[in-house]
């Protein structure tokens, strides 16, 4: 007989054991899966995986980039996931970030306006149109209570379709149906290098993660979201304005999502698309609940999640598969580390069942 | 006497949650054709020991026997096999079925609900019960929807019921009635284990007392060679005084008024019809009335929860000067001075987060207290260590989530903090529902300080016991209506229950 109890308080360093063990597990699974259907070294699975992230210098910073990246969304989620508000539309705020930073890139940048003007607009305008995404949702939830869940993720399409739309009025070269390089030859509205160009994402989202730490622990608005969060009535009881707080800490989470839109834009790709995001506005949400919403935690589950993502992928390369391999490797990996909370939780112990004889 | 083989006997048995010790090698022997209560403080594992026995815990330790056989119970239908059914405190119906639908639920076989409905009433017939088959779950009042419980293990076959505080949520009439029932399922050879802490439940309705204490079995009794006071003692571990103090007020003058209000709730019912009366500083003023007759209502209307539709609640400072509170938030209400503190009935669902910690649960009241953005979280926390050295919470940390502390420790949190706000104004509602005697009059006590500190006390009670000891006034309430207001110290049991139920209390 299989008898399953929930754990009492487990010391962090058991929890952390737990959850080591399972990535080993996992990886080994993954082996497992490569070398019988390849017939493989398994080494060559291990070795694959760090190649993914740390093979060279460039891989390196570009394994930075990505994890700043999903970072930045999924500090930007966390707030609202605090508030036990469900949201699930960072993929069409940071759309709406990206669409704002192209639209003065292109459109400020054919007026012939300086990248000094350009820039502030830009940052300007992403944070707004990220805010602003989040808050029709959260208004209409404050208001009426709608769902959040479903009218987010409803805006994300859209956000897609928008996105759609500007790529094909500006599409540059004619006809290509996307818009290419924004102001290739000019430079215009290009966010500025500081020492190489990836270290400027790291250096904002670093701050961002010491902002919503401080802002979710030690703020007052950050005690009141939790409050609202565990019980609209205890906030009221203490004279909460639900409503207000509702309101603010989305546009809170879709102006972050409007930085992240911004840095994709302006920092990294210089181009908009309506994959722009590519998933990582769900990919966050993980990132987010893994780390038990700790701003400081999640530096190390949006690394571990960009490491298993790019390494899996560069297995199936190295492997001579194509990319729905590492897609599946990637999800092996997540299912035993989101496995490894039920452990973390619970307490599994087996017993034999009494013979009934006497 | 001769003797009897138990029903069930268990022994040495031992039950941990983490590092909580719950159960410490109890021992039980529960008999047919008696009514056993299981007696304990809240936390001292009674509800533990009985779920182990119906299947929902599985023992670490120890050893159970049904007539003599030592049995393994790993699930809720290994226990229904045995024949032992538990009805638990919170109901598990579907609300859009008939009685008889939700009664034959599960079980294997054809279904036919006329044969069942059949059964059913030929199980009402034997009992006395009043349940209708063909009910369907929303229509029933609480008392029915338990009825339907103890029907629902009884078609199973139980002949070994367990009940889990069945009374906490019954009016005293309903309460009457169960114990009927339940003597006629004694008579009828049947185990009955009925889990309580109400004394004069235990004197009323069992035959036989057990007595846990921290985990700990303490001894069990005929329940007519002990008395309430020796049972106390055995629960809480040294003797404890049965009295609560009655200060007479000094120095009273008005300080809440109200004036012909009335409240609709969300569906537009009307919970309050046009109440008016004084609580003056100095005093208890207790609220009886059968639950639901608008008390909740009430308290959430002073304290800026509930809108009002007509009518005025002024508060009067000392120089006389009056303040409209109508209309106005619980921040709003702060901000013009007035310190006024809740005890609201759910507890940590309005009071308290269940999920924050002691010291980030003082803070609720506080938090805007702090510097510029920031919050201070000192202070609270100094306040919660304070409050567990005070008032004895029981508690592993300050940082303990209040949601692991069992009933009267959260009570104590809550109390404890409005408390420490050095209200003007205190409203507590049911404040020591669910909590057992030590720690109800912990709370007596807490409020007989407010009150001798100038505090206008409102206390809303359930028990008249207790509202006629500690009240110096009463305001009894009757579907939404001022049924009348009497001196705590001259009225009786008879004349309050009499105005609960009818307006004015002038009975034939």
């Amino acid at each position: 007989m299989i008898q399953i109890s929930k754990r009492g308080e487990l010391t962090r360093s058991k929890a952390l054991l737990i959850r080591l063990l399972a990535i080993a597990l996992g990886i080994l699974a993954c082996a497992l899966i490569t070398v019988i259907t390849t017939r493989q070294n398994p080494l060559l699975v291990l070795q694959a995986l760090v190649k993914g992230s740390f093979g060279s210098s460039r891989r390196s910073w570009i394994f930075f980039q990505n994890t700043a990246i999903l970072l930045c969304i999924a500090l930007a989620v966390t707030p609202a996931f605090k508030m036990r508000c469900w949201n699930l539309g960072a993929e069409g705020q940071v759309l709406a970030g990206a669409m704002a930073t192209a639209a003065c890139m292109v459109l400020m940048g054919r007026a012939g306006l300086s990248t000094a003007v350009i820039i502030p607009c830009m940052v300007v305008s992403s944070i707004i149109a990220g805010a602003l995404w989040a808050a029709i949702p959260a208004f209409f939830k404050a208001r009426f209570n709608t769902n959040e869940t479903l009218f987010t993720l409803m805006m994300n399409y859209v956000a897609t379709q928008i996105v759609a739309y500007f790529c094909v009025k500006w599409e540059n070269p004619k006809g290509s149906c996307k818009i290419g390089v924004i102001n290739q030859k000019t430079n215009l509205g290009w966010l500025p290098e500081l020492g190489n160009k990836y270290i400027l994402v790291l250096a904002v989202v670093a701050l961002l993660t010491l902002f919503m730490y401080f802002y979710l622990n030690y703020t007052k608005h950050g005690y009141e979201l939790t409050v609202v969060g565990e019980s609209d009535n205890t906030a009221r009881y203490v004279g909460i304005k639900v409503n207000r707080v509702i309101i603010r800490t989305m546009a809170l989470s879709g102006a972050i999502c409007g930085i992240a839109g911004l840095l994709l834009v302006g920092g990294i790709n210089h181009t908009v698309a309506t994959t722009i995001a590519g998933g990582q506005g769900f990919t966050a949400v993980m990132v987010s609940w893994l780390a038990n919403f700790n701003p400081l935690s999640m530096i190390l589950s949006s690394g571990l999640l960009v490491f298993l993502e790019t390494g899996a992928n560069e297995l199936a390369t190295s492997c001579g598969l194509n990319a729905s391999f590492g897609d599946i490797l990637t999800g092996v990996l997540i299912f035993f580390i989101i496995g490894s909370e039920f452990f973390v939780n619970y307490h599994v112990s087996f017993r034999s069942k009494k013979k009934e004889d006497k | 006497m001769e003797e009897k083989i138990p029903a069930v006997m268990m022994r040495d048995i031992t039950k941990r949650f983490g590092s909580v010790l719950a159960n410490d090698k109890c021992w039980l022997n529960i008999y047919r054709g008696e009514v056993l209560a299981l007696l304990g403080e809240n936390g001292s594992g009674k509800t533990t020991l009985m779920n182990m026995l119906s299947g929902i815990y599985f023992p670490d330790e120890g050893t159970i026997s049904i007539d003599g056989k030592e049995v393994t119970i790993a699930d809720p239908s290994d226990a229904l096999a045995l024949g032992i059914g538990m009805i638990h405190q919170h109901f598990k119906l579907v609300d859009v079925f008939t009685a008889a639908q939700n009664i034959v639920l599960g079980l294997p076989g054809k279904l036919d609900l006329k044969e069942a409905s059949r059964k059913i009433r030929e199980i009402c017939e034997r009992y006395g019960f009043d349940v209708d088959p063909e009910q369907k779950v929303f229509d029933m009042s609480v008392s029915q929807k338990q009825t339907v419980e103890i029907v629902k293990v009884l078609y199973r076959g139980a002949d070994i019921l367990i009940l889990d505080e069945p009374t906490a949520v019954l009016t005293p009439q309903e309460t009457e009635k169960l114990f009927a029932v339940l003597r006629n399922m004694r008579d009828d050879g049947k185990a009955v284990v009925i889990i309580t802490h109400k004394m004069h439940e235990v004197e009323s309705i069992s035959d036989r007392v057990a007595i846990l204490r921290k985990g700990h079995f303490t001894g069990d009794m005929l329940t007519k060679d002990t008395n309430a006071q020796e049972m106390t003692n055995m629960m809480v571990g040294r003797p404890v005084e049965l009295n609560i103090d009655r200060p007479e007020p000094e120095d009273s003058r008005p300080r809440i008024e109200l004036k012909d209000v009335t409240v609709r709730d969300e569906e537009g019912l009307l919970k309050l019809d046009h109440v008016s009366f004084t609580a003056m500083s100095g005093e208890v003023l207790g609220i009886a009335g059968i639950s639901g007759c608008g008390q909740k209502e009430l308290l959430e209307a002073i304290a800026g929860l509930q809108p009002v539709e007509e009518g005025s609640i002024s508060y009067i400072e000392d120089d006389g000067k009056h303040e409209e509170l109508i209309g106005k938030d619980p921040l709003d209400i702060k901000k013009l001075g007035v310190a006024l503190s809740f005890v609201p009935e759910d507890r940590l669902g309005m009071g308290l987060v269940g999920n924050m910690d002691l010291s980030d649960n003082m803070m609720l009241r506080s938090y805007r207290n702090g510097k510029g953005l920031f919050t201070n979280r000192k202070d609270p926390h100094h306040l919660a260590e304070m409050m567990v050295d005070f008032l004895e919470i029981v508690t592993p940390s300050v940082e303990t989530p209040v949601r692991r502390l069992s009933g009267g420790n959260v009570q104590k949190v809550l109390v404890g903090r409005e408390i420490s706000n050095a209200p003007k104004v205190l409203l507590t509602a049911y404040a020591t529902r669910g909590l057992d005697i030590n720690s109800s009059y912990t709370i007596y006590d807490l409020i007989n300080q407010q009150k001798q500190r100038g505090v206008a006390v409102i206390y809303v009670g359930e028990d008249l016991d207790v509202l006629l000891e500690l009240c110096d006034r009463i305001v009894v309430l009757c579907g939404g209506k001022v049924s009348g207001i009497v001196d705590g110290r001259k009225t009786d049991k008879n004349e309050v229950g009499a105005m609960m139920t009818k307006l004015g209390g002038v009975s034939e």
